[in-house]
């Protein structure tokens, strides 16, 4: 993205050190320990990881929606245009969630209220953060709905949820996330419950808006198809830590931590057609138990003796591209 | 584990920390253990059994050692703890412990003993009727929910009720209808049993095709019982039965047991309903098990957690019921003693001996509340949408 | 929609008539019969007897009995046995004299247990939460008889207003405030007695449900907008969970003929669940069938009603 590097460069959302920390009984589990990240302006940022990574963890406290308890923000801070979002209390996040961050859901089926009409939904979230009469409200809603692409919009506006297709539903929510204009929307896995087809309607949808309404736009997702069609920049999760960060290009081109590498390894494709598809040994560790020193130790294949006693710092490959990982690091030999 | 990545932790001595092991046992009980009204309700449940139990002996045989049916007519309406008056009683007559631990009755006779007796009462109708009802519960909720789509024909239904309607008739003193009709089942079976033998007739005669057609789903037939017996209010429906029945504590279990096995029925039908479909018992299926097995070993156990509870809450439903009965003087005959009629009997005596009203008061209250904590304990550690929860 | 109807009421009727013949066996086929056919009985000479058993067809078969009953109670030519009275009318004056009580009860029920189960529901594993579980554990474990002498004792001893009964005995030329007084104080005991059950569980089940509905995805998409916590909750989750109970305000039909024969023995309220008892016990057969039967029409009305109402109420359900 060399054209709008101007606008790109203002951080609007920056996430640093965040940790969330889930009391269960037991062990505390902790489904975030300490990541940071930024959302620039007008621009994709996506955060790829395996399901219990704590990617929804960390959009949803961007939110305060964590439920509280168990969970519980213990560290670090989210700045969002200059302000910490911790630090403000539930009236003034009020005015911030729906307004200038919204949030797309990944199941649209039970993330809209099956009793109330699109309409309802809908208007409530423009209604709540300016105060418009029905009559504006009602043509604000089927423009909206127009801009989704839902077809006859107004008809549409009566039914209720369960009327609606799968990809129809994930549109209402996208239209309710674009109601008040917001400056960010994070969107959680908003295409895994879908069909492939209508995977890639929706994905063309979001692009779409973004670009024609400047917003940006932090994508969650477990699927690095799905990343590589919209993301400008990537952040890779494993077990509540960024592992790997960069540009789309740095990230698949040369991805330089073994999970990342691993992740891509085990994206099938037509290239590797007939061979043995790679996958990686084990699974996430629980939150409440993970190994010491690099979390990724017990499934990676480079790993040495120093894998379980340090937790590895970040290793800077220039151009924003930073991975975790020293056992890889080989400054000198890097080009691109 | 596969083998790969347990050649890597073997080469590294590397081990990655695993959650604690728990079975499922311990995990149960762990979670119990945080529920503090549940565990005081399960202690306060011991404790009643065991006083039950220990009343049951100490209160029977020809020479117990707390007489319940003692009568002093001179040391009536004593309050609790007093001291017997040792001049007018004979020797036999002192009570065991020296003392009135809770006062005497208009009778005199030492409410301890009665209490005791009581209890075991009160452990009886609760279980034994909610065995009754389990059991029909399970039984009936079981056969619809799994054999449900299987339909009954129509000559079934119409040899039952013949063979109902038949001995009915013959009870009620109507030999030569009944008997017709009897014999008409008899005659049916026989015949089945030669058709089954030379079936290889090719027409089938209309007659035949209708009586063999299928009159009704065993689904709906028991949801039908159900809903009948569920239009009668319940505490009406016992009331009439046990009025009209020789008064027995038996007879009052047995009554409780046969209606309140609807809801029971009903939810072990939903559970079965939906584990039928589940992959395991198809997957049990496809091994060619029977189904006998597939119920008793596949799906029984995990159907089993929620009527657990619902027992435990029936218990303490149960022995409210029998107290309500016999406060209002149906319950065991007048010599023994239950809670109920302790306290329907001190009642009399409200505002001169409130102790033969409190005291069998606050021990049904306290033994239900106990079986209702526990229950419900049950249920919150059996429910894994709350396990996830807190 | 109208098939649906069409349906529920075959299936309802066919219901009935089942019930019918269950509550008539069990009433004609247990041992023992009338006190005014009872050979034993020395009040009744076998003349009267047996001119009794003519009156009531009690020599006819069992079936023919049935059809007699059925047709008298459908020309509401039912009389009791006992006193030869309409067996409807005698229901009628009964239902009149418990219906107060049943309102009563009903409004302070639900006006009660709703706000407190969403309360507890809102603030779950607080201090108030957790105390109005244990109070409502404690009112469904406390035996109703037992509750109401604490409470008479109670209100004796600290009001000195007395409670038993529809109002005081000889009370006649009283002023017009007292009298209406005493009335309510007369009323308010049972029905709060009454209530406590109902109290316990409906509020335990609102709690139940608000948190069932609490943890759900659509809760969370209401916060994401920015709807403030009331919108939340009161908008958002109580809609939801209100829907399984908009169908018991069809199931609370049938308490129309209950009342409570405990409650109403101990106040000597002269209610149904008094008649029904005392018919019980005079084997009085027309009035416990009739009453039977009402109750059963009342109680098929009841699930039929919140049938429909479920249709009203949730979009999701049509036919």
């Amino acid at each position: 993205m060399i054209d709008g590097r101007t606008t790109h460069d203002r951080p609007l959302l920056c996430v640093e050190n965040l940790k969330v920390y889930f009391q269960s009984n037991g062990a505390p589990a902790h489904a975030v320990d300490g990541i940071s990240f930024e959302v620039r302006e007008k621009e994709t940022v996506c955060i790829v990881g395996e399901s219990g990574c704590g990617k929804t963890v960390s959009a949803l406290s961007i939110l305060g929606l964590i439920p509280t308890p168990p969970g519980e923000i213990v560290d670090g801070q989210i700045i969002f245009s200059g302000q910490n979002l911790i630090k403000l209390d539930e009236k003034a996040m009020q005015k911030i969630r729906g307004n200038h961050i919204s949030m797309v859901f990944q199941e649209p089926l039970t993330s809209l209220n099956p009793v109330f009409t699109i309409g309802d939904q809908i208007g409530e979230a423009v209604y709540t953060h300016k105060q418009i009469e029905p009559e504006a409200l009602f043509q604000y809603c089927v423009q909206l709905l127009n801009d989704v692409g839902i077809p006859s919009p107004k008809q549409r506006l009566n039914d209720y949820p369960h009327q609606l297709s799968g990809g129809q539903r994930q549109r209402v929510m996208i239209a309710m996330a674009l109601a008040c204009d917001p400056d960010l929307i994070i969107a959680d896995e908003p295409t895994t419950a879908l069909d492939v087809t209508v995977q890639a309607q929706i994905l063309a949808l979001l692009k779409s808006i973004q670009k024609k309404r400047s917003m940006s736009v932090l994508y969650i997702s477990h699927d690095l198809g799905v990343v590589s069609a919209i993301a400008n920049r990537i952040y890779v999760m494993y077990a509540g830590i960024m592992v790997e960060q960069g540009n789309t290009d740095q990230i698949f081109r040369s991805a330089r931590h073994p999970y990342t590498q691993g992740l891509l390894a085990s994206l099938p494709s037509l290239s590797k057609r007939g061979k043995r598809l790679h996958s990686i040994p084990g699974t996430v560790p629980n939150p409440a138990y993970k190994p010491k020193g690099c979390p990724f130790h017990p499934r990676c294949r480079h790993k040495i003796l120093s894998c379980q006693k340090e937790y590895p710092g970040m290793c800077d490959y220039g151009g924003g591209h930073l991975a975790r990982c020293p056992v890889l690091f080989k400054p000198k030999g890097y080009k691109g | 584990m596969n083998l790969a990545e347990k050649k890597l932790n073997t080469d590294f001595y590397i081990e990655s920390p695993l959650p604690p092991k728990r079975t499922r046992m311990q995990e149960f009980r762990r979670l119990f253990a945080q529920n503090r009204l549940a565990i005081l309700g399960l202690f306060i449940f011991i404790l009643f059994f065991c006083c039950a139990v220990t009343g049951l002996f100490l209160t029977s045989g020809s020479r117990p050692i707390f007489d319940p049916a003692m009568v002093r007519l001179q040391e009536k309406l004593r309050p609790p703890l007093a001291k017997p008056n040792l001049d007018s009683l004979q020797p036999q007559e002192v009570p065991a412990l020296g003392v009135y631990l809770m006062g005497t009755d208009d009778l005199g006779r030492d409410v301890f003993s009665r209490m005791l007796q009581g209890a075991w009462v009160s452990l009886t109708v609760g279980f034994v009727a909610v065995g009754i009802s389990v059991l029909i519960g399970i039984f009936m909720g079981g056969i619809a929910g799994y054999f449900g789509q299987h339909h009954i024909r129509t000559d079934h239904v119409l040899f039952t009720l013949a063979l109902i309607l038949g001995t009915g008739l013959v009870i009620v003193n109507f030999v030569f209808i009944g008997t017709v009709l009897l014999l008409l089942c008899l005659a049916y079976i026989f015949y089945s049993l030669l058709a089954r033998h030379g079936s290889t007739e090719k027409e089938t005669p209309v007659l035949k095709a209708m009586l063999h057609s299928n009159a009704v789903s065993v689904d709906t037939l028991i949801m039908r019982i159900v809903d009948i017996m569920l239009c009668f209010p319940s505490f009406f429906l016992i009331l009439t039965v046990v009025a009209l029945l020789p008064a027995s504590i038996y007879n009052i279990m047995i009554v409780i047991g046969l209606t309140s096995w609807m809801g029971t029925t009903r939810f072990v039908r939903a559970e079965f309903l939906s584990l039928r479909e589940q992959d395991f018992v198809a997957a049990a299926k496809a091994l060619g098990l029977s189904n006998f097995r597939i119920i008793f070993r596949h799906i029984m156990p995990n159907a089993i957690a929620p009527v657990l509870v619902s027992a435990t809450i029936g218990i303490a439903s149960a022995i409210l019921t029998e107290a309500g009965l016999s406060f209002l003087g149906f319950g065991v005959p007048p010599p023994h003693a239950t809670w109920g009629n302790i306290l329907s009997n001190g009642k009399n005596f409200i505002f001169d001996a409130p102790w033969l009203t409190f005291i069998p008061g606050i021990s049904i209250l306290i033994v239900v509340l106990s079986f209702n904590l526990f229950g419900e304990g049950l249920r919150d550690v059996m429910n894994p949408k709350l396990k996830e929860r807190h | 929609m109208l098939s649906f109807i069409g349906r529920s009421v075959v299936q309802k009727t066919i219901t009935l008539f089942f019930v019918s013949i269950v509550s008539f066996l069990i009433i004609h086929l247990a041992p023992g019969s009338p006190s005014q056919v009872d050979p034993l009985n020395p009040k009744f000479t076998p003349e009267m007897v047996e001119r009794f058993q003519k009156e009531f067809h009690l020599d006819k078969p069992l079936y023919v009995q049935y059809i007699y009953f059925y047709r008298d109670l459908f020309t509401g030519k039912t009389v009791s046995w006992k006193d030869n009275q309409s067996a409807l009318k005698k229901i009628w004056e009964r239902f009149l004299n418990s219906l107060p009580l049943f309102v009563v009860g009903t409004l302070i029920t639900w006006t009660l247990s709703f706000p407190v189960g969403i309360r507890s529901a809102i603030f779950r594993g607080g201090i108030y939460d957790r105390s109005a579980t244990f109070i409502s554990y404690v009112l469904i474990s406390i035996p109703g008889f037992f509750f109401a002498y604490v409470l008479i004792i109670f209100v004796v001893t600290y009001f000195h207003v007395p409670v038993i009964g529809l109002e005081t005995f000889g009370i006649g030329d009283a002023p017009a405030t007292y009298l209406f007084m005493d009335r309510i104080w007369h009323l308010l005991l049972p029905s709060v007695l009454g209530a406590t059950g109902g109290i316990a569980v409906l509020s335990r089940y609102v709690r139940s449900q608000m948190l069932e509905v609490e943890g759900q995805d659509y809760i969370r998409t209401a916060r994401a907008k920015g709807l403030s916590p009331e919108q939340v909750h009161y908008k958002h989750a109580l809609r939801n969970a209100m829907l399984p109970f908009v169908t018991m305000f069809g199931l609370i039909l049938p308490g129309l003929i209950g009342g409570s024969v405990i409650i109403e023995s101990i106040f000597s309220w002269p209610g149904m669940g008094r008649m029904a008892y005392e018919a019980i016990l005079a084997r009085d057969y027309p009035i416990i069938l009739t009453v039977n039967f009402v109750s059963a029409v009342l109680v098929l009305a009841g699930t039929f009603i919140s049938d429909l109402l479920y249709l009203v109420v949730d979009p999701r359900i049509r036919l």
